[in-house]
């Protein structure tokens, strides 16, 4: 009987939580002025009149003079996060391999600074962040006149033009991805990690003449599949939906990431919910699929980052 | 020979380092010290910068407008105790040998995961006073007499939610508790849950205790640890945030009610390009951010029962 009356809570608890989805869902396959009735009942107002699946191409119709539109925003997010993912994974990686078995002079002085930095606000480093972009390309432009660090670039493809933006600074790809590659927290925890593993394999295999990157590369790499697939997805997912740092380093349209394209169409768009909720349900889509295949190594990535921590 | 192989140990150490420590000092290490000098300047980026001293810091005392953002920033994290009672009793429901956990588990971890902005766009247009479910459900599963005597109270009703100052930050709170209730701190809870040895309950129900003393007694001092931690956990992020719900939903309105610590910051640093002052606001939040944590790492063995 108890049993029961738990399923009954935890279904109702369910509900609450997709509740928002269905609406969204709903929302975005409903042609356009249904959604602007009073609703007399939600649960009655949940399930489309008509059902127009046409919204979802609508989406990269309308916002196709926006330097490229949907279709770039969504290369933009995935083309940056996956590099920022990969990037982070193996710069952490390295350096929690040098942290926790390599001795080397200043090497717990060093991590107690990264530690210390794990604790500082976001806002106190964007602005720095921020002006070094917005400068760099003058003062490489004093440095080395000979390449047009300002001006944006091209490149040819399938006969198209497609604007990639500058090499560095603002409205850069550079600026998306390399400040937002290195972290602390991801070397943090794979140090952690790396320091659980016991040592016999790898004294085993010095005897055996192994060298100390064959060491890094075929023994503690793969006994940390499970750290590294962790900080692959919370590193993926955070960059996937990350907005402050490209609103801050971007202006241009073509160069802009999924959140803030969305943004950008919800400005032109205000009232074009249902638009407004396909576009959303396209970006959420992936992080939703990301999560479900890579949970298991999620959640006991939360509860191992907790515990070591 | 040992000694070339502790400096061929250490050269390896300082190469596998190397990328992760440039990138660490170019953009976290370095600028974190640019902010700090930038606090005692004044600097529009057009101009050069301007030696002030702690100008920024007295004015930032007399800021009639931060204060009132600060206060928000507080005020929104009146949640907390909420959000985290709520995954604690999440976690404990679900603390039992049922069928289909994970299926529970993963649909209560999604709010946590898609949250962003596609999710800030989908609550603004819940929120939406004429089309919105909830001024639907509050309108059709209310009692009229209930609806009509809130009104006659004084209170703003129906809500207008967003776009009114009295309701627009519950709007945000309530947002938030859906979103995080299922989240990490309830899955931190059901670790520290299901490390609470049973006989404990047993010797318990012996005793004849009720849920309740059972809960006061055995539940909540042994997963105190975690409570503390998320709690610690929780301030720290609120003191930091509410700067892309407020970005998406409300621009900080309206007339800045939702305008957090965080916002505010934004605003002086891009949009009005008082880099020197939003530096000197940014040190301020690390400062009260510094003082939580301090706080948790003194009281932190006090509180917590093992």
């Amino acid at each position: 009987m108890k049993k029961f009356f738990t399923y009954v809570v935890l279904g109702c608890v369910g509900l609450f939580m997709l509740f928002p989805f269905l609406w969204m869902f709903s929302t975005s396959v409903k042609p356009a002025g249904d959604v602007f009735k009073s609703v007399d009942s939600p649960l009655k107002a949940l399930v489309p009149g008509e059902v127009q699946w046409g919204n979802y191409g609508k989406v990269y119709d309308a916002t196709q003079g926006m330097g490229g539109g949907f279709a770039r925003w969504y290369l933009n997010s995935v083309l940056v996060a996956v590099v920022v993912t990969l990037g982070q994974v193996t710069t952490s990686a390295c350096a929690a391999y040098a942290f926790s078995r390599l001795q080397f002079p200043g090497r717990d002085k060093l991590f107690l600074g990264y530690l210390g930095t794990m604790m500082i606000p976001g806002a106190v480093t964007m602005i720095p962040n921020f002006i070094l972009m917005r400068k760099i390309t003058g003062w490489l432009t004093v440095a080395a006149p000979f390449v047009n660090w300002d001006a944006p670039r091209v490149i040819y493809l399938f006969g198209r033009t497609y604007d990639v933006g500058r090499l560095v600074g603002l409205d850069s790809y550079f600026a998306l991805i390399v400040p937002v590659m290195f972290s602390a927290y991801g070397t943090f925890m794979l140090r952690q990690f790396f320091m659980s593993i016991p040592r016999d394999l790898e004294e085993a295999a010095t005897i055996d003449g192994c060298g100390l990157f064959r060491i890094f590369t075929n023994i503690i790499l793969p006994l940390s599949k499970p750290a590294l697939a962790t900080l692959g997805i919370f590193t993926f997912l955070g960059n996937w939906q990350s907005f402050y740092w490209p609103l801050v380093m971007l202006t241009q349209d073509s160069m802009k990431t999924l959140p803030l394209g969305l943004l950008s169409f919800m400005g032109l768009y205000s009232t074009q919910w249902t638009l407004l909720m396909a576009g959303s349900m396209m970006m959420i889509l992936p992080m939703i699929v990301v999560f479900v295949i890579g949970q298991k190594w999620f959640i006991s990535g939360i509860q191992m980052g907790a515990l070591k921590g | 020979m040992a000694r070339t192989k502790r400096a061929r140990v250490a050269l390896a150490g300082y190469l596998f380092l190397l990328p992760n420590l440039l990138g660490f000092l170019a953009f976290t290490l370095i600028p974190v010290a640019v902010s700090l000098g930038l606090s005692f300047f004044e600097w529009d980026l057009f101009s050069g910068p301007k030696f002030v001293g702690f100008h920024n810091f007295s004015a930032l005392a007399h800021d009639h407008d931060f204060w009132r953002y600060a206060f928000n920033t507080v005020f929104l994290m009146l949640m907390i105790p909420v959000n985290i009672l709520g995954s604690l009793f999440l976690a404990m429901v679900m603390n039992q040998k049922l069928r289909g956990i994970v299926v529970f588990r993963t649909i209560y971890f999604l709010p946590t995961i898609v949250m962003g902005v596609g999710t800030y766009l989908l609550w603004r247009w819940i929120y939406n006073p004429d089309y919105g479910p909830i001024n639907a459900i509050l309108a059709h599963w209310l009692p009229r007499w209930l609806n009509d005597g809130i009104g006659r109270l004084g209170v703003e009703w129906p809500p207008q939610w967003l776009a009114s100052v009295t309701w627009a930050k519950p709007a945000l709170m309530f947002m938030t508790f859906w979103t995080v209730v299922g989240g990490y701190n309830m899955i931190l809870f059901l670790a520290a849950l299901q490390g609470v040895s049973p006989e404990l309950y047993e010797a318990a129900d012996i005793d004849g205790a009720n849920e309740w003393q059972k809960f006061r007694a055995i539940t909540w001092p042994l997963v105190s640890p975690t409570t503390f931690f998320v709690f610690t956990m929780s301030l720290i992020g609120g003191l930091q945030g509410g700067f892309d719900q407020a970005y998406v939903m409300t621009r900080g309105g309206p007339a800045g009610a939702t305008t957090t610590i965080s916002y505010d910051i934004y605003n002086h640093a891009f949009a009005w390009n008082h880099m020197g002052y939003a530096a000197a606001m940014a040190w301020v939040l690390f400062t009260a951010v510094f003082a939580v944590t301090m706080v948790n790492w003194r009281f932190g063995g006090r509180i917590v029962h093992y």
